[in-house]
């Protein structure tokens, strides 16, 4: 089964354990400022939002690749950025039209969500279930459970 | 090494900031944030000095835990002598701006000396600077933390900040970071403000890495944070309720001070409560709580997000409060709520937004302002002096008074005090309802004993927060005690002060503490930190904290008769309910206590407890 994050913003606190996360999966350090899963806070609306790369089938950022250095990982469907082959002229970055692929100064090469190869860390982090790591093909399921529950077509008496 | 093992220091006389190495003797004896900056505290400054003079010294710490994966490690402190109470103040806070802190690569900032004009620190990473603040001075939190993200085209600048509360130096005036996270009490943001240091704005990208044992680390962080979500507190209470779920419990059990502690029950706690915040208004159909917010890292998740009546006659015609924005907790809805009779929820959240826009301790504010109306029902105020009718319950009277503390104007500067200094300016000191200067939180100390001695003994003056007796008193948490009963309450009490300030010194927040114990705690220390950091050593490392504070406290001029509680709580019992008849019977208990302490009759460390804790 073929899966994907899946983000309900109505449950984030805004705790950024997933931003610690993520960054302690991809550089060994708790360090927000690298971690490819973001969380915003609209204040003033009391909404949290966490954010990260949707892996478009399309993608944007592997099609604008000038050297090829974003793969598609057959296993995940992750779109992964190669390190080794990228080289940090930041056209995919321009491509993205969410800006969830971005240029690290620091290793000179683009970053993006790599679903941690399977076992996305910021899923495993969640508190509260605000991200999670379920089958691609039903991320609706719990929207349609929920408008089912409420469907009352049955003859009653 | 969790430590960054770096301390900023910064001097503002000399307008300059430089860098050095972390003294790791003494974070082997006090760890961090609490512990380790009250030890650089003492060590620095003379314990006499002015508060508010150029000669005290200001240290924001964060602890080994803060800015890791442990749950609510995002927690930085506070530490100076502080204005309100003449003794050492240590203020804890949570928010953002700690672990943002330590991503740059700072254990902790040191700053001494005044400048001779506003100044704001602004660090990124390893390079700090102090820059100009003329035009910030004069603006709220809310509104320097705006400015500074704009001018340093930085949204994810963190800001610590005072506003004009601490600028005018009101005595309980805050240090606000994140726009409604705290480091509250004792006046802290006076300090600040002392200083001409409008704010500091801090960018890290460094992040938090050698961690001394990774692995056992994150096991250890994991297994702590299935132990708060299965909790029914942690798990359940604070994040549906957050820290308002004590409100009808307090009031029921008669010991929700009311009135200036005239009453211990308030007809008007339910309107006030956390069950109050969920339900939909008449006005506008919409509930008063919107959410709930963590702070960084938290997996609890008390905080409060709620949203004001845009009806409301507070902000009817001022749409820039309507919007969502930091709400009740249970402390500050006791002490601008119950405190002074007033019951109107709305009128409440504002005065709290005041506190958190201008940077004020809305417990202190709001039980001054209990003072303030009970100094006006006896006649000894008069409307005259204060420019407006300010009758115990009065909701106008609240947000009107809020306004003009905040800003300086007009009796607030009076205000702006404190109930120690507004009651014994009026020919009434017994009628302040504080312990060393500093303000009672939201229990009465005659009807929960432990809290009573709690009270006295806590060394930065009235506070729940340094030994939460609370937690057996009412929960049972970890063994239930009766709360009419002072016997063994010295020894539990001695144990939750010093498991406190380990606690307060690790990044970690003393809420984890309904839910775990130490057996939770250690592990993670343990893993984060190189060295010995068994149970017992940290537990000594408390008490050396207790000590070390109280030698201070010592040398800055208490004694052992400020260990005590005012006469209205010592003589006047309660009234009604179930503590009914109950006075606080600090002289059972205080005697024990300072034994237990290895302390003199006087309360002074004996030669023989200091020296056990290499003091």
């Amino acid at each position: 089964m073929q899966k994907s994050l899946h983000i309900d913003p109505g449950k984030c606190t805004g705790c950024l354990q997933c931003e610690m996360a993520c960054s302690y999966e991809h550089t060994g350090a708790f360090n927000p400022s690298r971690s490819l899963i973001k969380v915003f806070d609209f204040h003033h609306e009391g909404r949290k939002v966490p954010y990260t790369c949707t892996q478009c089938a399309e993608a944007w950022c592997l099609n604008a690749c000038p050297v090829e250095a974003i793969k598609i990982d057959v296993t995940t469907g992750a779109k992964v950025v190669l390190d080794a082959v990228c080289v940090g002229c930041k056209v995919c970055t321009i491509a993205c039209p969410f800006g969830t692929i971005n240029y690290s100064h620091e290793t000179g090469k683009v970053q993006k969500c790599d679903l941690c190869g399977g076992d996305p860390a910021c899923a495993e982090a969640c508190p509260t279930d605000a991200i999670t790591y379920i089958d691609s093909d039903w991320t609706g399921l719990e929207r349609m459970r929920k408008w089912a529950q409420k469907t009352d077509s049955a003859a009653r008496v | 090494m969790a430590w960054t093992r770096k301390i900023l220091r910064i001097n503002l006389t000399q307008g300059s900031c430089s860098s050095e190495a972390l003294n790791m003797e003494w974070a082997a004896q006090y760890l961090g944030q609490r512990g380790l900056a009250s030890k650089y505290l003492v060590s620095e400054i003379d314990p006499r000095v002015d508060p508010l003079s150029p000669e005290n010294k200001i240290i924001y710490a964060t602890g080994p835990l803060t800015g890791t994966m442990a749950s609510t490690g995002g927690r930085y402190s506070v530490v100076t002598k502080g204005p309100l109470t003449g003794v050492i103040a240590c203020s804890n806070s949570g928010g953002f701006f700690g672990a943002e802190l330590k991503f740059a690569g700072w254990d902790m900032i040191i700053v001494e000396g005044k400048s001779s004009t506003p100044v704001y620190l602004h660090i990124e990473n390893e390079r700090a600077e102090l820059l100009p603040a003329d035009d910030l001075w004069g603006t709220t939190v809310w509104s320097t933390e705006a400015t500074l993200k704009k001018r340093h085209q930085d949204p994810l600048l963190r800001v610590s900040s005072i506003g004009r509360a601490g600028e005018n130096q009101v005595l309980f005036a805050a240090i606000v970071n994140d726009l409604h996270r705290a480091a509250g009490r004792s006046g802290v943001g006076a300090v600040m403000g002392s200083k001409n240091l409008k704010a500091i704005a801090v960018r890290g990208t460094r992040g938090v890495g050698n961690i001394a044992d990774a692995k056992a680390f994150m096991a250890a962080a994991t297994a702590g944070k299935k132990v708060l979500a299965e909790n029914a507190v942690t798990g359940q209470g604070l994040p549906t309720y957050g820290t308002q779920v004590l409100m009808n419990v307090i009031n029921e059990m008669g010991a929700l001070p009311t009135r200036n502690h005239r009453d211990v029950e308030f007809e008007g706690a339910r309107k006030i409560s956390a069950e109050a915040m969920h339900e939909k208004r008449a006005s506008d159909g919409r509930a008063h709580l919107v959410t709930n917010q963590a702070c960084f890292g938290c997996t609890i998740a008390c905080g409060r997000i709620s949203r004001i009546d845009e009806s409301h006659f507070s902000v009817e015609t001022r749409p820039e409060y309507w919007g969502a924005n930091g709400g009740l907790e249970y402390e500050a809805a006791w002490a601008l709520g119950s405190a002074n009779g007033v019951d109107d929820l709305e009128a409440l959240q504002f005065a709290n937004l005041l506190c958190n826009e201008d940077g004020m301790d809305p417990i202190s504010f709001g039980a001054t302002v209990g003072a303030v109306m009970e100094l006006y029902d006896l006649g000894i105020l008069s409307k005259e002096e204060i420019g407006l009718e300010v009758p115990f319950g009065s909701a106008e009277a609240l947000c009107k008074l809020a306004e003009m503390t905040a800003r300086g104007e007009g009796f607030g500067k009076i205000l702006g005090q404190g109930s120690k200094r507004v009651c014994a300016r009026y020919g009434k000191p017994e009628l302040s309802m504080t312990v060393k200067g500093q303000e009672f939180p939201a229990y009465d100390g005659r009807a929960l004993q432990g809290m009573g001695l709690a009270y006295a003994t806590s060394n930065r003056g009235a506070c729940h927060l340094r030994g939460y007796m609370v937690s057996s008193e009412v929960f049972g948490i970890p063994v239930k005690t009766d709360p009419r009963e002072t016997a063994g309450k010295p020894e539990m009490l001695k144990a939750f002060q010093d498991a406190t300030a380990v606690v307060d010194s690790s990044g970690l927040c003393v809420f984890t503490t309904f839910a775990w114990t130490m057996n939770d705690i250690q592990p993670q220390i343990q893993a984060a930190c190189e060295g010995d950091w068994s149970q017992d050593s940290l537990l000594q490392m408390g008490e050396r904290i207790w000590n070390l504070e109280r030698d201070f406290n010592l040398a800055a001029g208490i004694t052992g008769k400020d260990d005590t509680l005012p006469p209205r709580l010592l003589n006047e019992p309660c009234k009604t309910g179930g503590s009914k008849g109950m006075v606080a019977e600090l002289g059972k208990m205080l005697p024990e206590y300072y034994s237990l302490r290895g302390w003199t009759p006087e309360g002074v460390p004996t030669a023989a407890t200091r020296s056990r804790l290499g003091l």
